[in-house]
């Protein structure tokens, strides 16, 4: 049929090792029909999308048991991705079980996906960067979502390796210009009628209607007020056009040092505490200076500050939390735990995973954030403060602390659109630096950090711990973080609102120019088809019951979470709803002057957080109201769809959570139906058509891997370690004793 | 702690999740107990709720009776100080009867209980002498078998300390001081009897035997041919039994190698025994290697015999010196002999106990990965599952027969068995599937349950005791977590057989082997842990389960799956404890209720439209031919 070798042989014929283990040995390969033509499959391009190299005859080696295949394909390099064009088997099997991106097809790497290119080179594998002197045999490309590719060029001619490889390395990682990312080619060439996006319902925080909405929606505009003073960006570069300051602050102060020192609204609590964040003054060493600084600091701080009603606690991010650095070299070794070139590569990891894993440190980093959460949650729902969150650019950290506070005390935030509109107001308008985080342009890897992957992770642990809590999956936590990669939505490709504005806004075209055609990464039907959406969201989730006046007192004992306040013991202080009347500000706040004289929190804050903590963690936890994580030992988590949802050795075929969430969704069809059918006959009315059964009903027995199991083996066979017993240490003597001292004794 | 009260949650012992096992009867009268049905006929959810109402209930009656079994005499009650772990001392007053030691707070603002097993207590120790200054440091510290250590601080005057040392010492150890165990004094009674659950030639007979190939064989229906094993086995049909006895005496113990399990298909075998006693100058015995050569025979396909040998290469070298050893190839022509790399029960002691020292009382927390796999628990669960894959495709390929042994061929060989078995057979899956494994390769074959555990003895630093067979339920958790649509039963069903396996109130677990059972005739004078198993059989029951008949489950074992059961390890720590009931259990037991109200509403209707509509929907997704599947089996 077609070019296509099947290499047998178990993994245990293992010669000495050389640095690299080649699995294909081309020559082992059985290329009979090594004349065959290809067949031809055709290369689908984006609107925009430009071919700019190709080679053919190329293999892709792919894993199957102890197997290797081999299929030969073109590989081929555009503007926009890598493509390899192969008979794969997969495209044959029915599509009723693919999870399909409608953008990234199976064999396709967007070119900022890519995270590293080797190449093997006499059974040595390389790094490749730069100008190549010589050309390797087969090139392994490493993916920012952790694939991994093997392509042999053993077949192809030596014109276009070097062609291809060459323009592989080129287009991925050299520095490029912004203006010659895809996204503008791609929004030029769409010809589309329909003017905007469906965001669903996503607030995008570009106008301040939105930030108006905000405030009313968390009852914050008592105190705080949407500003425009950065209209036109005229104030600040780093700031959006238009965000939230406390009311009594006057507009002027904020273009007095560019934006910084200025606190700005993140969010209200229904206690009327609010978080904020601020830009740290710049680093001065001149004494005047300093002393202007001190006493501008000192007179925002009155306007916020204000004992017994208003406290604030500031929280600096830049000294005693996580350092950027700690978390870049955290990420890269863990992520290098994942990009497994073979089955003895996993497996020889596979002993020593544990200290593996801890010694990325990555796990700690998550815990960290989660407790640095948690402490400013107890600071505003346990003490009635304020809590400020400081940083150079109030860009990064601040981002991750203020959005995770929301995602566990806001039950808005855990809604898909409330979750999108959290992701724009935080990171998208909070000006976090996507474009030189991810290192999109590969203009410089020192600023590339994985902040917003490390929040996907982090609410992807409350996710875990707390399914039912959360409208969204953690397969959409996963296809988010995929997106960051994706170059046609403008969401994660600029530093700034600013920044857009400047290369897509309507100066910055030419007024007879079609207007350009931009993509939101929430619009998630770009992406996948309404069945395959199905699997974002959370069957377990149910939305927060409205209920009357009457039934919310029964609910009160129920959902009580208020604290280890000695004031608050003996009168129930219930949980109405997420926000409370405005009437109850004024009891808060007063409660708040006497809860200052009492506690001395900077003393006592691993105490009140333990309590807190524990306190939270006694009672039952309430889906909509506060939810925190554990953050013990065992509680932190690999979040093992994202990670390892590419290598077949950790497959477990038919087994996995997905196999309790597919009875699940199939229960709730059948409940449907009968509701259904009940319906028909009371009324005598036509069911309704029903609903597209989706992707986890409609295959009975599916991998743990699922939705992104591409490499299935073979169900009948188990995958077994190859790799043997680690050293017991002191253990040894014991190891060596006999098995039984006694005999059998009383028998 | 000042101003928060001490709600049910923060209770320890009282756990909201998965009560440990005297927790079936804590809330109820004696009286109730020994009709258990009436009580745990509802789902457990419900069944939480109930229990958590009426202990906090507000008219609890502080000097109501301690929760007694039938057979249960209470003997003392002192006033104590509970150091507890986690949430400081709490003054109670501890009841001690002839099976629990059972503490209720006597603080207004904790309630507290403690309802421990004697059986659990593994070492008692007293702390402080009489010169002993600080605050509560003059008590008892009771070291128990399931993770956890309980301290009492006593009064130094009046000799109390002393009567309840004495007191507990000889109630936990009976059988150190000619004190009967107490399952043979309970008197609770069941609907249902555990001890008729397995049927040897019933369990033969559903595996399809005997055959032409295979017979069962009384011929040690007295325990003459080997004293560990059960009076029925099965063997190859070409073997004598005067072959069977010269192959005895070439066996460690003379436990000879039986049938265990038989592929209904491809007919390839799994036969357990002991290691063959080769010895220093290599021995061979003529009987041995033509029985091995019959038992490969029995199964046409293949030419060779495949041989695991659970122990690691050097061990089973060593044994050689005390007259133990290894099929040789020489020896053996048609076997294949492959070493698993399972260390022995002393590594597994010592594993165990570094479990508990990172989790007791406190999870270690910034170091805990490496600490966990410093303590080498879930390496040794990996080798074993690793070695049950082995031998479950070995026989599942059809590729051959699997004969596996250890030393004596009670320890890892039954962990290897059972464990492939359940793999291969759906049938152990179930509810008494799994009581019948566990009762067949465990209890008949003599796993030494006794000394393992060290049931009513003091001894507590006794060598023979090894967590070897928790550690098979927890390879068993393992497969259950991968897949958790496959087993009938849940988290409870094992912690519960856990539980019992400590605690003495049932004979099943009690001795070594069913020789010494039926000495003491234990199925007459004991009641069997699968009374109350099968008379509650919801409260065990995975609603997720779908039974699904030959197929074969592969556990993937590797770190990245494997995880430490904490539900069980760390049950203990109120801050560990993970949300129970599960939600999305708790959602489909809702949705399963609502269907089951939907179908009969359905009905209804057709009834009432059943003079209109001659033919009711036929649609594929009609209700009631949807039932069937949902259903759960037995």
């Amino acid at each position: 049929m077609l070019g296509k070798g099947v290499v047998g042989g178990g993994g245990g014929t293992r010669a000495p090792k050389p640095s690299f283990v080649s699995y294909v040995r081309p020559e082992e390969i059985h290329t009979n029909e090594k004349e065959v033509t290809e067949k031809e499959v055709t290369l689908h391009l984006l609107p925009g999308e430009q071919l700019l190299c190709e080679a053919s005859t190329v293999l892709k080696c792919v894993q199957e048991d102890s197997c290797q295949r081999g299929i030969y394909g073109k590989l081929v390099c555009t503007d926009f991705k890598i493509a390899f064009l192969g008979d794969d088997e997969s495209a044959l099997e029915s599509d009723e079980t693919q999870f399909k991106n409608k953008i990234i097809g199976e064999n396709d790497i967007p070119l900022h996906c890519v995270d590293q290119i080797y190449g093997v080179f006499d059974e040595k594998k390389k790094t490749l960067f730069g100008q190549l002197k010589k050309y390797p045999e087969k090139l392994i490309i490493h993916c920012k979502d952790l694939r991994v590719f093997h392509f042999c060029l053993r077949y192809t001619k030596e014109e276009e390796v070097k062609r291809i490889v060459s323009g592989i390395i080129h287009h991925t990682l050299a520095p490029k210009l912004l203006k010659r990312l895809f996204l503008f080619s791609y929004a030029t060439a769409v010809h589309s009628n329909t003017p905007t996006n469906p965001q669903n319902h996503t607030v995008m925080f570009d106008t301040l209607e939105d930030w108006c909405w905000e405030l009313e929606r968390t009852k914050g505009s008592m105190k705080y007020k949407a500003v425009s003073v950065n209209e036109g960006y005229r104030v600040c570069e780093r700031l959006p056009a238009h965000f939230v300051v406390p009311a009594p602050l006057p507009e002027e102060s904020v273009s007095r040092f560019q934006g910084h020192g200025i606190p700005i609204w993140c969010w209200s609590y229904h206690n009327g505490c609010a978080l904020l964040k601020m830009s740290a003054l710049p680093r001065e060493q001149d004494d005047g200076i300093l002393q202007t600084h001190k006493n501008f600091l000192d007179g925002i701080y009155r306007v916020i500050h204000r004992p017994p009603y208003e406290i604030v606690k500031t929280e600096d991010l830049s000294s005693n939390f996580l350092s950027l650095p700690d978390i870049q070299t955290a990420y890269s070794k863990f992520k290098q735990l994942f990009l497994i070139d073979n089955s003895t590569e996993f497996w020889d990891t596979d002993i020593k995973w544990f200290s593996l894993l801890e010694s990325s440190s990555w796990l700690d980093i998550i815990r960290r954030c989660l407790k640095k959460a948690i402490e400013v949650i107890e600071c505003l729902d346990a003490q009635n403060t304020n809590v400020l969150l400081v940083e150079e650019n109030a860009s990064d950290l601040c981002c991750l602390v203020s959005s995770l506070v929301q995602v566990m005390m806001d039950p808005h935030c855990r809604t898909r659109a409330g979750f999108q509109s959290l992701v724009q107001k935080e990171w998208v308008a909070g000006g976090h630096c996507f474009l030189d985080r991810c290192n999109h342009l590969r203009q410089s890897d020192k600023e590339e950090v994985p902040v917003f992957l490390l929040f996907l992770d982090c609410v992807w642990q409350l996710v875990h711990q707390h399914p039912p809590a959360f409208e969204f999956t953690e397969t959409y936590l996963t296809v988010l973080s995929d997106s960051l990669y994706i170059p046609i939505f403008t969401t994660f490709f600029f530093n700034s609102p600013h920044q857009k504005e400047m290369n897509l806004g309507r100066e910055a075209q030419d007024a007879h120019s079609t207007p350009l055609h931009l993509l939101t990464v929430w619009d998630w039907s770009v992406q996948f088809e309404p069945r395959a959406q199905t699997l974002l969201q959370n069957p377990l989730y149910v939305e927060k019951p409205k209920l009357d006046k009457g039934q919310r007192k029964g609910t009160h004992l129920k959902h009580q979470r208020q604290l280890s306040l000695p004031l608050t013991q003996s009168k129930s202080s219930p949980k109405r709803g997420f926000f409370r009347e405005e009437t109850d500000h004024l009891i808060k706040n007063l409660l708040g002057k006497r809860i200052s004289k009492l506690i001395n929190y900077s003393d006592e804050l691993q105490d009140s957080f333990r309590e807190f903590y524990d306190s939270w963690h006694s009672k039952p936890a309430d889906y909509h109201g506060l939810l925190l994580p554990h953050i013990e030992g065992p509680e932190v988590r690999v979040w093992a769809q994202r990670y390892l949802r590419w290598i077949p050795e950790a497959q477990i075929l038919g087994g996995g959570a997905v196999a309790m969430t597919s009875r699940l969704v199939g229960m709730m069809e059948e409940v449907r139906s009968l509701q259904e059918k009940i319906n028909e006959r009371h009324h005598h009315q036509r069911a309704l058509p029903a609903e597209a059964p989706s992707l986890l009903r409609s295959s009975a027995r599916l991998s743990s891997l699922f939705p992104f199991a591409l490499l299935q083996r073979r169900p009948s066979k188990p995958v077994l370690p190859t790799s043997g017993w680690k050293a017991l240490g002191d253990e040894e003597d014991l190891a060596r004793r006999e098995d039984e001292f006694v005999d059998l004794g009383e028998v | 702690m000042p101003g928060c009260s001490r709600r049910p949650g923060l209770r320890p012992e009282s756990s909201r999740q998965v009560p440990p096992a005297s927790r079936f009867s804590s809330s109820k009268s004696s009286s109730m107990a020994s009709a258990p049905t009436s009580k745990y006929n509802s789902r457990s959810l419900e069944n939480e709720s109930i229990k958590r109402t009426s202990r906090d209930g507000v008219n609890r009656d502080l000097s109501e009776a301690v929760p007694r079994l039938p057979g249960e005499i209470r003997i003392t009650d002192k006033e104590v100080i509970y150091i507890c772990p986690f949430n400081g001392p709490i003054k109670g007053r501890v009841y001690i009867t002839n099976y629990r030691l059972y503490l209720r707070s006597l603080e207004t603002d904790s309630a507290l209980i403690l309802d421990v097993p004697l059986g659990v207590i593994s070492r008692i120790e007293k702390m402080g002498g009489a010169t002993s200054r600080g605050e509560n440091s003059y008590g008892l510290d009771i070291t128990c078998k399931d993770m956890r250590n309980l301290r009492f601080a006593l009064k130094q005057e009046g000799h109390s300390r002393r009567d309840m040392f004495e007191i507990l010492t000889r109630h936990a150890f009976p059988l150190s001081h000619s004190l009967p165990i107490f399952a043979f004094v309970n008197e609770e009674k069941f609907n249902v009897d555990g001890w008729m659950v397995y049927n040897p030639v019933e369990e033969y007979r559903r595996q399809g035997l005997p055959n032409h190939h295979w017979r069962i064989t009384f011929i040690n229906k007295c325990y003459e041919l080997c004293d560990t094993y059960p009076p029925l086995l099965v063997v190859p049909f070409r073997a004598t039994d005067e072959d069977l006895k010269r192959v005895a005496t070439f066996r460690s113990r003379n436990r000879i190698p039986v049938l265990s399990w038989i592929h209904p298909e491809n007919k390839t075998v799994i036969v357990r025994c002991s290691q063959p006693l080769v010895g220093m100058s290599g021995k061979r015995n003529k009987d041995d290697e033509k029985y091995l050569d019959v038992i490969r025979e029995t199964n046409r396909q293949i030419s060779k015999l495949t041989i695991y040998d659970a122990r690691p290469n050097v061990n089973a070298v060593a044994n050689k010196a005390t007259g133990g050893g290894y099929e040789s190839d020489d020896a053996y022509h048609n076997t294949e002999l492959f070493f698993l790399d399972i260390h022995n029960i002393h590594v597994m002691r010592e594993s165990l106990k570094k479990v508990k020292d990172i989790v007791y009382p406190n999870v270690e927390e910034s170091h805990w990965l490496s600490s966990l796999e410093s303590t080498h628990w879930l390496e040794h669960i990996k080798l074993i599952l690793t070695g049950a894959i082995q031998v479950a495709d070995k026989v599942s390929s059809g590729r051959s027969s699997v004969l596996v042994h250890c030393s004596d061929g009670w320890d890892r060989t039954a962990q290897l068995t059972s464990l492939a078995m359940l793999m291969l057979d759906s049938f152990y899956r179930s509810i008494e599937g799994f009581e019948i494994l566990v009762q067949k390769e465990w209890i008949s074959f003599g796993h030494k349950f006794a000394s393992r555990i060290g049931h009513g003895d003091k001894n507590h630093a006794d060598a023979d005791r090894s967590p070897i067979f928790l550690q098979f339920i927890d390879c068993v958790w393992q497969m259950s977590k991968q897949f958790p649509t496959a087993f009938e039963f849940n988290e409870r069903f094992l912690m519960t057989i856990l539980d019992h396996l400590y605690s003495c109130r049932f004979g099943t677990f009690l001795y070594n082997c069913e020789s010494a059972r039926e000495r003491q005739k234990v199925t007459e004078r004991t009641v069997s842990l699968w009374s109350l198993i099968n008379s509650n059989k919801d409260t065990f029951k995975n609603p997720f389960y779908t039974k699904e008949i030959n197929r074969v489950l592969y556990p993937v074992a590797s770190m990245r799956h494997l995880e430490l059961w904490v539900n069980y390890y760390i049950r203990w720590n109120p801050r560990i404890k993970q949300q129970q009931p599960n939600p999305v259990e708790q959602r489909y037991m809702e949705l399963l209720a609502l269907r089951d109200e939907y179908i009969k509403r359905l009905e209804e209707l057709q009834l009432a439209n059943s003079a209109k509509l001659s033919d009711p929907s036929t649609s594929p997704s009609s209700p009631s031919q949807m039932l069937p599947h949902v259903q759960t089996h037995f």
